[in-house]
């Protein structure tokens, strides 16, 4: 590729985009069908399928909904990095950025601190958790609206200022905390897939999918946005509304799937920018692959986290920046002609 | 029949500061229009208020008989097109992707039609841009970056350009290629530019608006505009003022 050879990216076309979503999609596919088989002890499908013991239960109840979350997740997350970073117009914006994964963060510790169990049957955990989210998140974008206008200037510092005072919080209850609640606080922030039920999942995906399909449908709106304000508006574009409905899209999104997997990092900031130096900067196919890839990423890592030093797990999150750095930097290397993220 | 563009007594305050006020003119296609005045002077405030970017101006600003903060976002970028004074893509999008970004008042479905790939097609044709339309944007220098943008603006086939100092920081071919372009769609269009240069005004527009403190303080033909006494009026630079084939030239420090 040199920097005066003829087209480099031609305008997007039908075969391009579908080539792109379609290798994208089968590589979620084979994930989700192949992961599932893979693990410290060794089930044989057919003996599953029938509904066997205990090969059922390992697929069934262990691996797949694991699997599934993962996927979700990582798709999630990967989807609100890349929709963060165009409306942010920042390389180094993720999902967290706007705090709503230490507000998560720190709804889940109260929870655990005070010792709540369950309410109505679901974990307190995941709805203090999710209620964490929703009170950083009204707080972050009351703070940055003036009037109707949103400044994402100050919606970036609002975040990080909230993110500070989240963190804070959590040390000062994790100071008091007695040792076990301290061992499980820190395993909650350090992130992890775990086995949930199906009905957790659909709740999940009844949240994520949708708002993984505006992103998609408004794509054209991100690439002018990603460009500029008065850009995007000059061309007919609502964006003070579509912002705001952005945020809220990604932020919901990420505040719902830690609530349920706790803070993992690195998807939804590295996904993204690896798709950019293949695919371009054009939304369209940006978010879709973007979903694809990084259901397929984190479940791949997950996978990675449960089986190489079985039965002891590795967090998640060690895993995608272990495998997911290295691979970004040669990436990096790889393309000559790339200027900078 | 009014003008296209109506504007009476606009005004606007931005933080306390009153940038504009009591800007009354009018403006029909087809006409290339510059305006010139000291920085400060309310300049891009003006173009931005005219491409709908501030709804809450003071005053009547009307376009095509109806007021600007009241015309829906799409239509309205069929019609009035914006170059804004700097863009600074942070992304790897590549010039034809840029380019069409114009054609956005135009597209709903997820990909472009055969009509706005056309459009596209004029409008690198007439900025000379198609020889690099798909390497990246960021990678282009800085007359290159300037000539997609209007290709930009040229492929959302408007009735008016808005352009906040298209040619500053450009070399002198840029420049000189940038207005001709741009003269030659004063053919059809209502073409209103800001600029510092004021021989580069004098040689391209049929009209100067000269504004100052937020005021406009002249507007008329080149050579009724940019005489002696004005230029040392509003710009404090004395200067001495030739005619050349009935447009004035403008020698400073004399």
């Amino acid at each position: 590729m040199s920097r005066t050879g003829g087209p480099l990216r031609p305008a997007l076309t039908s075969r391009s985009f579908w080539l792109a979503v379609g290798v994208t999609a089968a590589l979620a596919g084979a994930a989700l069908f192949l992961l599932p088989l893979v693990g410290s002890a060794h089930i044989h499908l057919g003996r599953a399928l029938a509904g066997a013991s205990p090969d059922a239960e390992i697929l069934f109840r262990a691996r797949l909904p694991r699997v599934l979350l993962a996927l979700l997740a990582g798709g999630a997350l990967a989807v609100t990095g890349t929709l963060f970073q165009a409306l942010l117009r920042d390389a180094l914006a993720e999902p967290y950025t706007l705090g709503v994964s230490s507000g998560a963060s720190l709804g889940a510790v109260i929870a655990i601190s005070a010792g709540w169990g369950r309410v109505a049957g679901v974990p307190a955990i995941w709805i203090a958790a999710m209620a964490g989210a929703a009170a950083v998140l009204a707080l972050v974008l009351g703070v940055a609206a003036e009037g109707r206008r949103i400044s994402s200037f100050t919606l970036l510092l609002a975040g990080v200022t909230v993110n500070s005072i989240c963190l804070a919080s959590i040390l000062f209850l994790q100071y008091f905390a007695g040792f076990s609640q301290s061992f499980a606080i820190v395993r909650w922030l350090l992130g992890g897939i775990d086995a949930v039920e199906y009905t957790a999942l659909a709740w999940l995906a009844a949240v994520v999918l949708p708002f993984a399909g505006y992103a998609v449908w408004r794509a054209r709106d991100w690439n002018l946005l990603a460009v500029g304000e008065d850009w995007a508006a000059a061309r007919g574009v609502s964006t003070q509304r579509l912002m705001l409905t952005g945020y809220l899209a990604g932020s919901v999104m990420a505040g719902t799937l830690t609530s349920l997997t706790g803070p993992i990092g690195f998807v939804g900031l590295i996904v993204p920018h690896a798709l950019r130096l293949r695919l371009g900067a054009d939304h369209r196919v940006l978010i879709p692959c973007a979903f694809f890839s990084g259901a397929a990423f984190l479940a791949l890592a997950d996978t990675l986290a449960r089986t190489l030093l079985a039965p002891t797990e590795l967090p998640v999150g060690v895993i995608t920046a272990m495998t997911g750095g290295p691979f970004f930097i040669w990436l990096l290397r790889s393309r000559r002609r790339s200027l900078w993220l | 029949m009014s003008a296209l563009f109506a504007l009476s007594g606009v005004g606007l305050s931005h933080g306390g500061a009153e940038v504009l006020r009591g800007v009354t003119v009018e403006l029909d296609r087809p006409q290339m229009v510059a305006v010139v005045g000291p920085n400060g002077a309310g300049k891009s405030t003006l173009l931005s208020v005219m491409a709908g970017l501030r709804p809450r101006y003071l005053g009547s600003c009307r376009y095509a008989g109806r007021e600007v903060r009241k015309w829906p976002r799409r239509p309205f970028a069929r019609e009035v097109s914006f170059v804004p004074q700097s863009l600074r893509i942070e992304f790897p999008f590549t010039a034809e992707q840029v380019v069409m970004m114009g054609r956005t008042p135009y597209c709903d479905g997820l990909f472009e039609s055969p009509d706005d790939r056309e459009a596209v097609e004029r409008a690198m044709h007439a900025t000379g841009t198609l020889g690099f339309r798909g390497r990246d944007f960021r990678s282009l220098s800085g007359g290159e970056k300037q000539r997609v943008i209007l290709a930009s603006v040229l492929a959302q086939s408007p009735k008016v350009l808005l352009l906040d100092e298209p040619t500053t920081f450009l070399d002198l071919q840029h420049q000189v290629s940038i207005y001709t372009v741009l003269r030659r769609q004063a053919a059809g269009m209502l073409v209103v530019a800001v600029t510092h240069d004021l021989n580069l005004a004098a040689a391209y527009s049929d009209r100067v608006l000269v504004l100052r403190g937020g005021e406009l303080v002249r507007d008329a033909a080149p050579s009724e505009v940019l005489d002696a006494g004005t230029i040392l009026e509003v710009f404090g630079v004395s200067a001495a003022v030739r005619s050349e084939a009935g447009r004035p030239w403008i020698l400073y420090g004399s």
